[in-house]
């Protein structure tokens, strides 16, 4: 592995009173690579990633996000960033081109930008008959789709995606994938979390959390080796039955 | 005597200006003591066949029984029979796990003691926590509670609408484990799940998309009907190769599937084919084998034939 860094984490921990949320992780992840997030429900993904999102002050460790600090230089980390997720992506009650107009607003995009990005997008999309329906109104997973554009639409260095693909069609969530394969091929490194292990797969590196710590990162051919199993299925289970923690 | 009948049920939302047709004329029936699956993605009408069929939607066209009594006129009846657990936590989270326990047994004119046969293995788990709110246990804790509380008048159909979704792989195996133990005791299943993987622990499955049935089988049944050759190809760069498997004149369909991606081909014997072309390509440690469809091979290759 070579190139540019644009995460790296020392030590990060975050504990909630007694509780020991986040145990000491440490990793680096290189620019445009795919980087899987697992851990079962409970295991301190959430966490982790609002402390790298410059949401949550951590408790001690060191980490850098997009080359900012997440100490000192959190709100300079959010501009840089996209985030997604499967319950929370884009406003139901306003329409497409409305959410894209709205989001890119908030990165402070230029009008003349967000114009003709917009319109790139809704054709790649297949969406510019809708671009002034209510997002409400469009199937499940045309709207993931359109979240994870909307989420990217600034440029940033780095997406995160918290489950993005939850309960959506294995149709649609196959084009969902082909389109971080893109985002990462144009050098935007992409940082997700899943609950489905075949897309465990489709990742360059796969961090498996457990009880706060890191218990196994590595590609997903190498994991699948050092544990002598067929699927990334079997790994997740050898490692997340030996969690103590249970619960979110 | 079936535990559920489906005829044509129809069901659409929304005014004039919009509806959606949620249910699109559904049939099928199943058999006592069955798991029955219910499978597709966010979307497919999943839960408003749940709340139709325990009598909490009427449905607009079409008829359905539950345990031989008709979900319209007998709601009464199908009330007390079955027991439900709703996609949404729905228990009350300021009372604590006891009390949601007792509260649910009173209504239904039992006790905890009188079935405590039925729901201990998995209400032991949260037992040690019997006096904490519900509103505080974890994800995986509240879905036990639930089970239990659906379970505690010893129901003879038992509707789960997506119990597993957003828990983690090792919760969901637990969970399947559980539900094969309440089959042997006699309780019919209706489950319903967007992960394809977990058709494999259900009797039959019925394959659903956009208010429509694709396919209603076992499990084995539906893997047979897929008919074309289906091969797994991996290379260096796994998004390159996509679009030149897109390009081949030989796939009927090309997508990723964990590791390799999954080339539904239109005839046998291409495979030597499909690799001289992609050697041309200068695709690096490209690997080409047989595969075995799995259900959700089945579910893309229905959904792209509608």
């Amino acid at each position: 592995m070579s190139g540019e860094k644009v995460i790296m984490v020392d030590g990060l921990t975050k504990r909630f009173g007694a509780f020991t949320a986040v145990d000491a992780i440490s990793f680096e992840v290189n620019k445009g690579e795919i980087f899987g997030f697992l851990g079962a429900n409970g295991a301190g993904k959430t966490t982790a990633m609002r402390m790298l999102c410059g949401l949550s002050m951590p408790t001690s460790g060191k980490a850098r996000v997009a080359g900012y600090d997440v100490y000192q230089e959190n709100e300079k980390i959010k501009r840089n960033i996209g985030y997604m997720s499967q319950k929370f992506s884009l406003y139901e009650d306003l329409t497409v081109k409305e959410n894209i107009r709205f989001y890119a607003g908030i990165y402070g995009k230029s009008d003349h930008f967000i114009k003709e990005k917009t319109a790139v997008i809704l054709k790649q999309l297949f969406l510019e008959k809708e671009a002034n329906k209510l997002v409400g109104s469009l199937p499940p997973g045309w709207k993931q789709k359109l979240a994870f554009s909307v989420a990217i639409f600034h440029e940033p260095q780095i997406v995160f995606l918290d489950e993005p693909t939850g309960g959506v069609d294995p149709v649609t969530r196959r084009e969902f994938w082909k389109m971080i394969y893109e985002a990462a091929e144009a050098g935007i490194t992409v940082f997700v979390t899943t609950h489905y292990m075949d897309e465990a797969e489709y990742c360059s590196r796969v961090c498996i959390m457990v009880d706060g710590r890191i218990d196994a990162l590595d590609t997903p051919q190498a994991l699948k080796k050092s544990f002598n199993t067929a699927s990334m299925d079997d790994v997740f289970i050898k490692l997340a039955r030996k969690a103590v923690r249970t619960g979110d | 005597m079936q535990a559920i009948t489906l005829n044509n049920i129809e069901k659409k939302y929304g005014s004039k200006k919009s509806t959606v047709q949620a249910l699109r004329g559904i049939s099928f029936e199943v058999d006592k003591g069955e798991i029955f699956g219910i499978i597709g993605p966010d979307g497919a009408g999943k839960t408003s066949l749940f709340r139709i069929l325990t009598t909490l939607l009427l449905p607009d066209n079409g008829t359905a029984t539950v345990d031989g009594f008709d979900v319209v006129k007998d709601y009464k009846i199908i009330r007390r029979r079955v027991g439900y657990m709703p996609g949404r936590f729905s228990l009350y989270q300021d009372l604590t796990v006891g009390e949601n326990m007792n509260f649910f047994a009173t209504i239904f004119n039992t006790s905890i003691e009188e079935n405590y046969g039925l729901v201990k293995e998995i209400y032991s788990q949260i037992e040690p926590f019997r006096d904490r709110r519900a509103g505080k246990l974890s994800g995986g804790m509240k879905q036990k509670l639930a089970l239990s509380c659906a379970l505690i008048h010893r129901p003879s159909v038992l509707f789960l609408d997506e119990p597993t979704t957003g828990v983690d792989a090792v919760s969901r195996k637990e969970f399947w484990d559980m539900l094969k133990r309440l089959k042997e005791q006699g309780i019919t299943i209706l489950v319903s799940t967007p992960y394809m993987d977990e058709a494999a622990m259900c009797d039959r499955v019925a394959l659903v998309q956009a208010g429509s049935i694709m396919s209603i089988n076992s499990p084995a049944g539906i893997i047979r009907e897929f008919t074309n050759p289906l091969l797994a190809v991996k290379a260096d760069n796994m998004l390159h190769l996509l679009n030149d498997l897109n390009k081949y004149e030989g796939q009927a369909d090309s997508y990723p599937f964990g590791e390799y991606h999954h080339v539904v081909m239109k005839e046998k014997g291409l495979e030597n084919d499909l690799e001289n072309y992609l050697q041309k390509k200068a695709h690096q440690n490209l690997e080409v084998k047989a595969a075995t469809p799995g259900i959700e091979d089945c579910f893309i290759h229905l959904m792209k034939k509608e």
